[in-house]
């Protein structure tokens, strides 16, 4: 056993209201720069719906992620994009490339058309210019283009993810009063077995191994813009003016000082967990090789239990920090992962390992109005799943490679805890309909009391457990501090310029 | 005294420039180091214009290595007239797949305003000079023919006293002008190999074909 901590992440979607603040919070800090302008290392999807860049999730299109050889023997993980030998082929033209129309052409406003148009009848208007060429441009597209446009003929239709349901809850998600459409924030989910650090020709793509944080040497990347294609969730962007790919850094710098990551400090709904997770490093190879409907469980089952007297032991033999143990015990992530079975991975059948998870959205509760617009709630609001209007198959398409049972799993143990809180706090229901939930649900009123306190009332301490990184003594530890006193500081000093 | 200069001094001048540049270069700004690549911006000539050039021009300058460190090699390896007819149209082949290759990648920049935009005065130097230097290599092999054959008995000569220090520059002051631009010009955009993008040459991914998928590192290292 080969214990490794991984700093992990839960996004609770039935919280999200989709306000971008955190896509926001990431664009001031990180993204505000020439040829960074179009990326969007944390966005808000409106889903059903195309995504950023466009379709994202069309992996035929694409190319993104790993598949197993088509092979019954010993079969093989391989990237989609492509093998070594194509590597080389392929490096003067990247083969799938997605370009700036896939994403949209960042533009601004020539604002002093506002003040120097002549005397007229009509208001001046700024026109709208590009930011990479300053030319006048017609917007066909931007961030969040098809936001709250779940439902959309022209938008939500064309979601990949459609394709597999069948035709009566496809329907459904176009209709008016049935319509179902939730937000979902999306960052790099630092995955295990990442497709952007195989796919890179240079090496310059990179886990670190204490947190595993996936990051970019920018000094290693020769712009072959594998990564881009390679990366399933196309979180790894290509900044067109330095010639260099970048990606989220999930706030590395915040991290290593205590705080949260800008996208979940500033996370106006709560719905952002962070903490540690220990996992199994060994049993990497094997459970990416499973089909895919045992893919999350097999991920579950990596993950180790912190409180295993034997799992502390081996992680301090594989030199986890006791601090960092003391993390993974306190780990929000944990319990909604592993503990609980409630949060799943984006997209598993990449077979990337994600570490980000996502408890599915619940809301809209009801499946359709009654007559003269009317529920009773003790019996109709909360009482199942067949009344929900959230289409499985399409929950389990995004987060279980399919297997509807795991994300009908989660939606239970979520129904039962509303209405074990509805008996305990208005008493419209009574304790025999909370029992019998909490039954279906196969949980005990600990669980669901456990579950209601993180997911409504947890603390900024519950939500975010940043694991102790004490970089300050690695660099003592590193160099003489005496010998460091007269050079510029930590690292280099020169502005990200373009090359010639 | 011209001959001098332009075949001796010059070359050592720019060999040094280009090779201590370069490493100057990579040891004070690794990250200036990438293709640059504008795919990103315009995808549909990019494959055409890249793909051409490169494949044409990649082949092509290593066999003008070959030419020069192992001429007995590249002799026997067109021995025969058969070979040397076949030596002679692969060379033809690959200098036009980079002329045109050339060609649409500067019809590209021309046209695209958006890869105007991020395209510098150095940019235009070297592919302007990357496609002259194309042409009067391809005018060469057209109206001098047998290119492999007088090669390893002019340019070799030529560069084996270079890079033994006892500069022979006889061997190709009395060749056309066509032959004299062709050996400015490279060795002018190995001048300039340090002040531009052509930097990316070096960086070519070779450790990829054995390297390990997943790289992990420690950002602690125990030094002391």
């Amino acid at each position: 056993m080969k214990v490794k901590s991984q700093v992990s992440m839960v996004f609770h979607l039935d919280k999200c209201i989709g306000c971008h603040t955190c896509s926001i919070a990431c664009k001031n800090i990180w993204t505000d720069r020439p040829g960074a302008e179009y990326m969007w290392w944390n966005n808000v999807e409106t889903k059903p719906g195309v995504g950023f860049p466009t379709q994202w999730e069309d992996q035929e299109k694409y190319h993104g992620g790993w598949e197993l050889e088509d092979k019954p023997k010993n079969p093989q993980l391989k990237l989609k994009l492509q093998n070594r030998l194509q590597t080389f082929a392929n490096l003067f033209s990247n083969p799938a490339m997605p370009t700036m129309d896939d994403y949209y052409e960042p533009w601004t406003y020539n604002y002093n058309d506002l003040f120097n148009s002549p005397l007229g009848p009509d208001q001046p208007t700024a026109r709208p210019i590009s930011r990479v060429d300053g030319n006048p441009i017609d917007i066909k597209a931007g961030p969040n283009w098809d936001d709250d446009l779940g439902g959309s003929n022209i938008y939500a239709v064309k979601d990949p993810l459609l394709a597999d349901m069948n035709p009566e809850d496809r329907q459904r998600l176009f209709s008016i009063e049935q319509l179902f459409y939730f937000y979902m924030p999306r960052i790099c989910n630092h995955c295990l077995n990442a497709a952007c650090v195989g796919a890179c020709p240079s090496g310059a793509i990179y886990k670190r191994a204490e947190d595993g944080v996936v990051l970019i040497n920018q000094d290693k990347c020769r712009g072959w813009r594998m990564c881009v294609s390679a990366c399933p969730y196309k979180k790894t962007y290509y900044n067109w003016s330095t010639g260099k790919s970048e990606k989220c850094i999930l706030c590395y710098p915040r991290l290593e000082t205590g705080q949260a990551p800008a996208c979940f400090h500033s996370c106006v709904g709560r719905i952002r967990y962070l903490g540690v997770l220990l996992y199994d490093a060994d049993q990497i190879p094997d459970a990416l090789k499973v089909p895919d409907e045992q893919l999350v469980e097999r991920q579950r089952e990596m993950i180790l239990d912190p409180f295993d007297p034997k799992v502390v032991a081996a992680a301090k033999e594989s030199g986890v920090p006791d601090g960092v143990i003391a993390a993974a015990q306190n780990s929000p992530v944990y319990r909604y992962v592993k503990e609980w079975e409630l949060a799943l991975p984006l997209h598993p059948e990449y077979r990337t390992l994600p570490m980000l998870f996502y408890v599915p959205p619940l809301l809209p509760v009801l499946n359709a109005t009654q007559e003269n617009g009317t529920q009773r709630v003790e019996t109709d609001l909360f009482s199942s799943l067949e009344k929900a209007r959230v289409p499985v198959r399409y929950m389990s398409r995004t987060l279980s490679a399919g297997n509807d049972e795991l994300v009908i799993k989660a939606y239970r143990k979520m129904i039962a805890v509303r209405i074990y809180k509805r008996h305990e706090t208005v008493g419209d229901v009574t304790a025999e309909e909370a029992k019998a939930a909490l039954e279906k649900a196969g949980m005990g009123a600990e669980e669901a009391e456990a579950i209601y306190r993180l997911t409504s009332i947890p603390t900024y301490q519950e939500r975010f457990v940043i694991p102790p990184y004490s970089r300050e003594g690695d660099i003592e530890e590193v160099y003489d501090p005496q010998q460091r006193k007269a050079e510029t500081g930590f690292g280099r000093r020169q502005a990200p310029q373009r090359g010639l | 005294m011209t001959d001098i200069l332009l075949f001796v001094v010059f070359p050592y001048v720019a060999l040094a420039i280009g090779i201590v540049g370069t490493i100057y270069r990579y040891l004070t700004n690794q990250y200036s180091f990438t293709s640059l690549s504008s795919q990103f911006l315009e995808n549909d000539l990019q494959f055409w214009g890249s793909t051409l050039w490169h494949y044409g021009i990649l082949p092509t300058t290593l066999i003008h290595i070959a030419g020069f460190t192992i001429p007995k090699v590249m002799a026997a390896a067109h021995g025969t007239p058969e070979l040397l007819y076949l030596s002679e149209l692969a060379g033809k082949i690959l200098g036009i797949m980079a002329l045109v290759g050339a060609g649409i990648l500067l019809y590209r920049r021309l046209t695209s305003s958006k890869i105007r935009a991020i395209t510098t005065p150095v940019d235009w130097i070297i592919l302007s000079l990357l496609f002259a230097q194309v042409f009067f290599g391809l005018i060469l092999a057209f109206a001098y023919r047998w290119g492999a054959a007088w090669f390893i008995f002019t340019a070799t000569p030529w560069m084996d006293s270079l890079a033994l220090f006892q500069p022979a520059p006889q061997f190709v002051t009395a060749l056309p002008l066509a032959h004299k631009v062709h050996f400015l010009t490279g060795f002018l955009l190995f001048a300039l190999m340090p002040f531009s993008r052509l930097v990316h040459i070096v960086t070519f991914p070779l450790s990829y074909a054995w390297r390990s998928f997943q790289l992990v590192i420690w950002t602690r290292r125990k030094v002391v």
